[in-house]
């Protein structure tokens, strides 16, 4: 075991792929000779050389269509796209090419493609480098989307999803690189040395993709969440000393219902909380999903935080994020209904 | 034994503990290159996307057929504008520094690029900029203190907070918001410039991105729409090497000059010094003069070197030598105009660093009335209902439900 930062544990699951499997290469803009700008393939260019850890130009419809071309010809491309904000070049690639490939094609050709991005808010990044755009990946029927809140999570799902013969969209929450971060930016940062998960072994394994992870046991409400808000709903609920039952969604799809049903059937309460935008976002799919297996067992409304249905406004991030105080707030209200 | 691979994989001329090597730029001597007339078929052209247009040569003097004959007045306002900018430019880096704001940009060793080019456009003239042509904003007259309170997303912010600093727009001043993702607003370029040829009168559009950006698909949108419409906009490739940490060859500079992007489409590429104050007025007016009269785009190449790191976030001696700036072989373009004007006899050495000094007082004196407006850390702030305004003309009721729930929610 060893302590890790998530991009230390990031690195640490693309040098264990690429050593066990010559056909794992990775590419994308400062990925190689500069380590990439958040450093997260730091390194592997100088151990995996330069035909393996290829730096890309700056086009990101090149970047997939090339992965999906390499992925057809044996090898498994890991891309990074440098900020979710920047994917959309790419999107067509995406929706209409590697999520569609095996199905059109009758399964005869498919491409094991991994994009890795880092996504959402709390660096002050302003409208370009803090979104999350997990559902208009998630409405797309081919491609298996997850997002790691931990260190120890980051380094089994990116193992996973490389060894994953379907493509997976990778999405990493920025603001965790470091350390986990409960919405409050006004503490002190805390590394992930702090933090259980923060422990990774040495080697090789894999979390796999399509499972959730109750973070907390509890009793008395259900919380869903994924990446950065996982922290934010532990410390929500921490707040309230309220006994509540933490799932962190992890694989966005496919989507653990079962667990996450389970855990509301027992608790009677949920609430629902992402980072993205409200309108169309995730946390719909997940309520519907909810309600439509636990509506029997539903003591109040299921309630949903998340970001606003504007833009992420550079000026306004700590009004806009949805922090602990928001997450509190619709805990508190949905103890509180009848 | 399995055959060596045949991936070419480009590699920088220069790392960190090399020594700088500018060998692959290819030169013209200053003067050497022929000026067509602003009509010429693009194919005519050509030697224009391979040669290097330049007018200042290491005599300080300016030469040959592509020397617009300015006057010592607006060489002067040309140095100004310059000087102003990377004044203002290290100012506002110490500024992030300190905390006051999030993020910064600067265009050191590229001033000519933004300046020369305002200069050579008409007020009219409908403005693209990238988020490294600061120097265009000056050259317009935008107030400082507003260009700053932008930065510091405070009460009397152009953006309402909604941007990230350095992304400045104006109506008045004819210049577009700036977008943070590339090479996007190179084909609304083009698409300005069909309206302003449909409307009739002579307007033209003018963009900027830089050679790493030529990569994505929206470059080839802008070209082949300019070509096919023979839109009348110039657009403006910033070649300064170094996109953060990739340099020019993953951007295809290895094969093909980025002016030689053009011919392809049949539109004229000219490559031009970017260091060279009058070189990049000149190209810019045949470049005008070229669009005014009907006969369509151009693409031009600005050879340049980015002196200062990507933006306040990037580490340049992580990926390039230390001391590359210095080797760069077409200089600073605020140094190269400096000494013309004092071969001509119009400027000295005193003249300049009095100017400097007036010009940092001026900053000074903006930023100090500029934070009075508020800074990320103290002061007054903007009113966050305003988070919801503009996403429609009108605000739908979602909208309106979260903006209440917020003020509820945080008093």
């Amino acid at each position: 075991m060893a302590q890790m930062n998530m991009i230390q544990a990031l690195n640490a699951a693309m040098d264990i792929a690429m050593t066990r499997d010559p056909a794992v290469v990775v590419l994308g803009e400062d990925v190689g000779y500069f380590g990439g700008v958040f450093r997260v393939t730091d390194g592997l260019q100088r151990k995996f050389g330069t035909h393996r850890v290829l730096d890309t130009p700056i086009a990101e419809g090149g970047i997939i269509a090339a992965s999906i071309g390499m992925a057809v010809n044996g090898l498994r491309p890991v891309a990074e796209i440098q900020f979710a904000d920047y994917i959309y070049p790419g999107y067509d690639q995406i929706v209409s090419e590697l999520a569609r490939l095996r199905y059109r094609s009758a399964g005869a050709f498919f491409a094991p493609v991994t994009i890795r991005t880092p996504c959402g808010g709390g660096i002050r990044g302003g409208q370009t480098h803090s979104q999350s755009p997990e559902a208009l990946f998630a409405h797309v029927c081919g491609i298996k989307v997850v997002m790691p809140s931990n260190p120890f999570d980051a380094k089994g799902l990116l193992i996973a999803a490389i060894e994953d013969d379907d493509p997976v969209l990778f999405l990493e929450p920025k603001r965790l690189y470091n350390g986990p971060f409960d919405g409050d930016p006004d503490k002190p940062a805390v590394p992930w040395s702090t933090h259980p998960k923060g422990e990774v072994p040495d080697g090789h394994y894999a979390v796999p993709i399509g499972k959730a992870e109750i973070i907390r046991p509890g009793s008395e409400i259900t919380v869903i969440a994924y990446g950065t808000m996982v922290h934010v709903a532990e410390a929500a609920a921490k707040s309230l000393g309220l006994d509540a039952e933490i799932i962190d969604v992890r694989s966005i799809v496919p989507l653990d219902a079962d667990t996450l049903c389970t855990s509301v059937a027992k608790t009677g309460r949920c609430v629902i909380a992402h980072e993205a935008t409200r309108f169309g976002g995730f946390g719909a799919e997940l309520m519907a999903t909810v309600q439509e297996r636990c509506f029997w067992q539903l003591e109040a409304p299921i309630a949903r935080v998340c970001g606003y249905d504007t833009p992420y406004p550079h000026a306004f991030e700590w009004e806009y994020f949805p922090g602990t105080k928001r997450v509190a707030r619709a805990l508190a209200a949905v103890m509180e209904a009848k | 034994m399995p055959r060596p691979s045949r991936l070419h994989v480009p590699r920088a001329p220069a790392r960190p503990g090399e020594a700088p090597d500018f060998s692959y730029v290819r030169l013209s001597p200053a003067g050497a290159v022929a000026r067509p007339d602003v009509a010429a078929p693009a194919v005519d052209i050509e030697n224009l996307s391979i040669d290097l247009i330049r007018v200042l040569d290491d005599e300080h003097r300016a030469v040959g057929p592509w020397n617009p004959r300015l006057d010592v007045a607006e060489l002067q306002v040309g140095l100004r504008h310059m000087l102003l900018t990377r004044i203002y430019d290290d100012r506002m880096v110490k500024t992030q520094r300190q905390g006051k704001i999030s993020f910064y940009m600067k265009s050191t060793g590229e001033e000519a690029v933004a300046v020369a080019a305002t200069m050579a456009l008409r007020p009219t003239d409908m403005l693209f900029p990238s988020y490294r042509q600061q120097g265009a904003y000056l050259t317009r007259g935008l107030n400082l203190v507003d260009m700053m309170c932008q930065l510091l997303s405070n009460t009397r912010d152009m953006c309402k907070g909604r941007q990230l600093p350095v992304m400045y727009q104006s109506v008045p001043g004819r210049l577009f918001s700036i977008s943070g993702n590339l090479a996007t607003q190179f084909p609304q370029a083009v698409g300005w410039a069909m309206a302003a040829a449909i409307k009739g009168g002579d307007e033209l559009a003018a963009s900027w991105i830089g050679e790493g950006s030529t990569a994505e698909a929206d470059f080839h949108h802008a070209l082949l729409f300019a070509s096919v419409y023979r839109a009348p906009v110039i657009l403006s490739v910033v070649n300064n090497q170094w996109a953060i940490s990739t340099f020019q060859g993953f951007a295809g500079g290895e094969q093909r000059s980025f002016a030689a992007r053009g011919p392809g489409y049949g539109i004229p590429g000219l490559r031009v010094d970017g260091n060279d104050f009058l070189a990049v007025y000149a190209a810019t007016e045949w470049a005008a003069e070229r669009a005014r009269k009907g006969a369509g785009a151009s693409l031009v190449e600005l050879v340049t070197y980015r002196a200062a790191a990507h933006s306040t976030s990037d580490d340049p001696s992580r990926y390039r030598p230390k001391d590359d700036a210095e080797h760069w072989p077409l200089g600073d373009p605020i140094d190269r105009l400096k000494r013309h004007l004092i071969a001509l006899g119009e400027w000295s050495e005193e003249r300049h660093q009095a100017l400097a000094a007036e010009l940092d007082s001026q900053v000074a004196a903006a930023w100090k009335e500029a934070t009075s407006y508020g800074t990320l850390t103290d002061g007054p702030r903007l009113n966050r209902d305003l988070m919801f305004e503009d996403v429609f003309k009108e605000m739908p009721p979602h909208l309106k439900a979260e903006r209440d729930e917020m003020r509820r929610e945080q008093g």
